[in-house]
């Protein structure tokens, strides 16, 4: 059987679910500008919609990505390989929403776009750990995918740190325990955008993961053509 | 006030300083000069664009790598025997 044979099924769910994620986070500028402005803060404040959802992302996409390695580690599954390099791929997409949207807001509420200080330079080190993950799978050779799963190990132990950063060090950084206190007529905004983003992270996480899944049938459709 | 001694050169005043007195107290921001705000709604729109752009280049990357693997799909299919 040739490979991808089960391509249109999958093209047709990815476009839907892309399409729906997309809808989500098109609409949720409606509810963001719905939502009412913070007290101290004012307008900017409202990139903290689709800033702290981009991290949710990326943080749902590095989990992913670790009990995939641990899954590879354990029992050499190709298939959890394929997940863990997709899912680190959408770690760096992810990421650099984040990090690109962060500073923005920085530069408003702090008067600077960056400050080097403990969430915000956890943050760049953890994207920076995938970055890596990323080059030595492209770069790497042969077996580099048991050395990878180890660096996803490394930073899917990091990511806590960057989750409690802001309350174990003294920054600039607001803390996560902000999400939990958002006042009532924030919350619909707020989850609708989180929604929104999960499910691009899932239509991606699964088209990504099924190109992965057709390039190593082709590889082995190539290999054994050779043997005809 | 002492008169200069004959002989020395007469010192010149300082010039006055035309910064605006340090400020050191609280001030809200609506009572701001105007060249001291930072308009949010440029940063907003800039951030939200960004999720966009990143998003956008990230699936025309993806389906740019989908239409290979299916052209290195149709070569194979040309290598391959027909089928009985």
């Amino acid at each position: 059987m040739l490979p991808g044979d089960h391509r249109p099924m999958l093209q047709r769910s990815f476009v839907f679910m892309l399409l729906t994620g997309f809808a989500l986070v098109t609409a949720a500028p409606l509810l963001i500008a719905a939502a009412p402005y913070e007290s101290t803060m004012g307008l900017i404040q409202k990139i903290f919609y689709f800033h702290v959802p981009s991290w949710m992302a990326m943080f749902t996409a590095i989990t992913v990505c670790g009990v995939s390695s641990v899954r590879y580690l354990v029992t050499r599954s190709r298939s959890a390989d394929r997940l863990a390099v997709s899912a680190a791929e959408l770690t760096i997409v992810f990421g650099l929403i984040g990090l690109l949207t962060g500073p923005l807001w920085g530069r408003k509420a702090w008067g600077h776009y960056w400050q080097w200080d403990a969430k915000l330079t956890t943050a760049l080190v953890l994207w920076l750990i995938f970055v890596s993950y990323n080059l030595l799978r492209r770069f790497g050779g042969l077996g580099s995918e048991r050395l990878a799963a180890g660096v996803a190990l490394f930073g899917m132990a990091n990511v806590p740190f960057v989750y409690w950063s802001a309350h174990i060090w003294r920054t600039v950084h607001p803390k996560t325990s902000v999400v939990m206190t958002l006042g009532p007529g924030m919350r619909p905004a707020f989850y609708w955008s989180a929604f929104g983003f999960l499910l691009i992270f899932g239509a991606l996480l699964a088209a990504r993961t099924r190109l992965e899944a057709l390039r190593a049938s082709i590889d082995e459709a190539y290999l054994s053509a050779e043997d005809i | 006030m002492q008169a200069p001694s004959p002989g020395t050169a007469p010192v010149a005043p300082p010039p006055a300083s035309t910064a605006p007195p340090a400020q050191d107290e609280f001030v809200p921001i609506s009572e701001l000069p105007a060249d001291e705000k930072l308009p949010a709604a440029p940063l907003l729109i800039a951030a939200y664009a960004v999720v966009w752009i990143v998003l956008a280049v990230y699936v025309w990357t993806l389906w740019k790598r989908f239409l290979r693997a299916e052209q290195d799909l149709k070569q194979l299919a040309g290598r391959l025997p027909p089928a009985r």
